[in-house]
């Protein structure tokens, strides 16, 4: 065996980038805390006692249009800081922002419309108690990852931000990605199972 | 064979002369806020634990002097029903999770070898977190019922049924305190958790597969794992209750039709993972401490890899075992009666690797021996009447009994508080660089050995003679009377030998005898480093080929490497 020279150090040693398992150790946490919100108004669908009712939504097909296509926008921005373009990667990075943005507007009318309109605020009944808290607790994980997305975009306006930057920014994809996968489960449960 | 000299940087190193630099009291105190080193904020976590394990204790206490005699009024009732509550809080999220995180804070950089955590600032946001949270709980007994008027602590109990904590049954904040505090404490648990993963994964020196990962980290790493999953839902359900009590919503609001048991459901799919969340850090404790003081390398280390994994996901699936009497179908019963049964397995196969690690071993019963030694036995007692609990039918005499307390108290106890003494009596050398008095020591184990078994053996009989949990005071005829009062004494000197134990850590630090680098002869990497470790730990990178990195570097004529795979 000592004959065998130990020669380790020429063992190929990689590891994980920290970043991403980071982000997926989040991602991991939210789905949990999501599927809580999710099971909770699952449960409750139907057991309000007063008010209104489910069917006073309204599909918001534009609103999700824009928030899944804020996913393409986002993936092709990668690309291009992974070429090292920076122009078009500020370019799709701003248009992603503005989906999300479009994505939160719509929402803010939509609950004008039940609040106003509708009378439905989250102490009405069960239903506006868990449909606030579900679609509200996903509205934040937009808003949060508009405002870290605003100043990724805010660094690469003032030149700030280039190529070797590439990991962040796609670990701050992942984050945008699973909000935006979190919406196809929200919409699919209360838009359609729900309603 | 000068090729084969493993590069363990550290014990070629001399101590960095630490220069005794005068600061004042208010520079220290700076240093120790702003700090971001993981060896810093781990003494932190663990400071922090042990003062609120004394006030937890205190309330211990206090609920047993009450309980000691019959018709007692030693305490008024509310705030009777403030100090179980808060005990049980207390001794789960100040002491439990903070204590075990500190310890996977110092120790699992230093046993892979790493220069610090992954994330050293979202590290000391966590530990700031996690501090607020407590200050945020205690603070409700100034300030439970608004400044204006008297103060209260929570007083829903730790598991804080609905719909009793409604507003209109719980008035005042002091319930908010309790469901704030959770939640802030939650967000530092789970940066943490996070942090924990990152580290293990992605700064493992040159060479530290995950096969030859000490068991310590690997169990933190599941531990980490399972936390993500396991603290969310809490935090979930505290959002719910906080949505419910400030904003009229109706969760758990019986009269709009919310359902209460939908809270208990939530709230057990945290609280009982959680109880593997406290454990399973003290498994990867004992397996740390009895290899070394039984001078014989662990037995089975993949299968207790493999247990642990086990035992994760087999714990996300038996919540329901503690809503036997709410009334569940008779599928739901079988259901979470035979998995709760199945966690006996890989539990089984941990405790039979221990006990084979020591077999043939030269054991030294040194103090952190001892303590992991009985830690095996009350863990195995306690498995065993879990596995009675998990029954159905004996679940529905015995739930909500002093049955149930002495079983979670032998795992809370018996298992965690008794290993994570031996933790400390482990590692304090490596911290502070100096060695814990063993005559205290042993005074503190047998003290706390025998209270221990006074208390918590008796609390199963009066189980089964009928004292139900969580009650004020009992009449004298119902023949609990001597029972109480022996395990109110045997209370008394668990708390004696925790003051004992307090004391050896002061004296300790500033009388104990030097340390040394590796005191125990141990063959993890921490104890290639000086005691107290440097700034860094690591002046180069190390680098290992087994699992008993020292033992490599003690013994080059017969190193692990050649017989692992």
């Amino acid at each position: 065996m000592s004959a065998i020279p130990m020669s380790h150090s020429a063992e190929p040693w990689s590891l994980p980038s920290r970043g991403r398992v980071a982000m997926l150790s989040l991602i991991i946490g939210e789905t949990a805390l999501f599927t809580i919100f999710v099971v909770a108004y699952i449960y409750y669908i139907g057991k309000s006692l007063t008010g209104p009712t489910p069917q006073v939504l309204e599909l918001p097909i534009f609103n999700t249009v824009c928030l899944l296509s804020s996913s393409v926008t986002i993936w092709l921005a990668e690309r291009q800081i992974e070429r090292g373009k920076m122009g078009p990667f500020a370019a799709w990075w701003a248009f992603t922002i503005a989906l999300g943005v479009v994505f939160i507007v719509g929402t803010g009318m939509e609950w004008h419309k039940l609040i106003y309109l509708d009378g439905l605020t989250i102490h009405t009944n069960l239903f506006g108690t868990t449909f606030y808290s579900l679609v509200g607790l996903h509205a934040t994980h937009v808003v949060v990852g508009l405002v870290m997305l605003t100043i990724v975009l805010l660094f690469t306006l003032t030149g700030r931000l280039n190529p070797s930057h590439n990991e962040r920014v796609q670990t701050l994809a992942l984050y945008w990605h699973f909000v935006d996968a979190v919406w196809v489960v929200v919409f699919t449960v209360v838009y359609i199972v729900g309603r | 064979m000068a090729d084969q000299t493993l590069p363990i940087a550290g014990t070629l190193d001399l101590t960095p002369p630490r220069i005794e630099e005068r600061v004042s009291v208010l520079e220290w105190l700076h240093g120790w806020v702003i700090t971001v080193d993981h060896k810093r904020l781990g003494i932190l976590y663990v400071v922090y634990s042990i003062v609120f394990l004394l006030v937890g204790g205190v309330e211990a206490l206090l609920i047993r002097i009450q309980l000691a005699v019959p018709n007692s009024h030693f305490l008024a009732p509310e705030f009777y029903n403030e100090m179980f509550t808060m005990h049980g809080t207390t001794m789960v999220f100040l002491v439990g999770m903070p204590i075990l995180f500190g310890f996977a804070n110092y120790l699992v950089p230093l046993m892979i070898g790493a220069r610090d955590m992954a994330y050293p600032r979202l590290n000391a946001f966590s530990f700031w977190l996690t501090a607020f949270g407590g200050m945020l709980l205690y603070y409700s007994f100034i300030g439970g019922f608004g400044l204006y008027g008297m103060g209260a602590a929570p007083d829903v109990g730790w598991w804080a049924y609905a719909p009793l904590t409604a507003k209109a049954f719980s008035p005042g904040h002091a319930t908010d305190y309790w469901a704030l505090a959770l939640i802030v404490s939650g967000f530092g648990t789970l940066g943490t958790a996070i942090n924990v993963i990152a580290t293990t994964l992605s700064m493992r020196c040159r060479g530290m597969t995950l096969m030859r990962m000490p068991l310590f980290v690997w169990l933190m790493l599941v531990v980490s794992g399972l936390t993500l999953v396991t603290i969310t839902p809490l935090t979930a359900a505290q959002i719910m209750l906080v949505i419910d009590r400030y904003l009229g919503g109706h969760f758990f609001d019986t009269q709009a039709g919310g359902s209460a048991v939908v809270w208990m459901h939530f709230f057990w799919i945290f609280g009982h993972p959680e109880v593997y969340v406290l454990v399973m850090p003290v498994f990867g404790v004992a397996s740390e401490i009895i290899p070394v003081f039984s001078r014989k390398a662990i037995f089975g280390y993949p299968a207790m890899v493999a247990a642990s994994v086990g035992i994760a996901f087999v714990s996300l699936g038996v919540w329901a075992h503690h809503m036997f009497t709410v009334g569940m179908t008779s599928v739901g019963n079988t259901f979470f009666a035979l998995s709760t049964m199945l966690v006996g397995i890989p539990t089984g196969i941990k405790i039979f690797n221990w006990v084979a690690t020591l077999w043939g071993g030269k054991i030294r019963f040194r103090v952190p021996m001892l303590f992991c030694i009985a830690f095996i036995f009350q863990f195995l007692l306690a498995g065993l009447t879990g596995i009675m609990l998990s029954a159905a039918p004996w679940n529905w005499q015995l739930h909500n009994s002093y049955f149930v307390i002495a079983h979670f108290h032998y795992v809370l106890v018996g298992a965690i508080v008794f290993n994570i003494f031996a933790a400390i009596y482990y590692w304090y050398p490596k911290v502070t660089g100096r060695m814990m008095s063993e005559t205290l020591g042993k005074w503190h184990f047998w003290l706390f050995f025998i209270g221990f078994h006074i208390t918590f053996d008796t609390m199963h009989f009066l189980g089964f003679m009928g004292m139900p949990r969580s009650i004020y005071t009992y009449e004298p005829d119902r023949g609990w009377n001597h029972l109480n009062m022996i395990i109110s004494i045997g209370g008394m000197i668990q708390g004696i030998a925790v003051l004992i134990f307090a004391w050896n850590l002061i004296h300790s630090y500033l009388r104990g005898k030097e340390a040394g680098n590796d005191p125990w002869d141990a063959w993890t990497l921490e104890w290639s480093t000086p005691s107290p470790p440097p700034v860094y730990n690591f002046s180069a990178d190390p680098e290992v080929r087994s699992r008993r990195p020292l033992w490599d570097l003690k013994h080059p004529d017969d190193p692990d490497w050649k017989y692992e795979q």
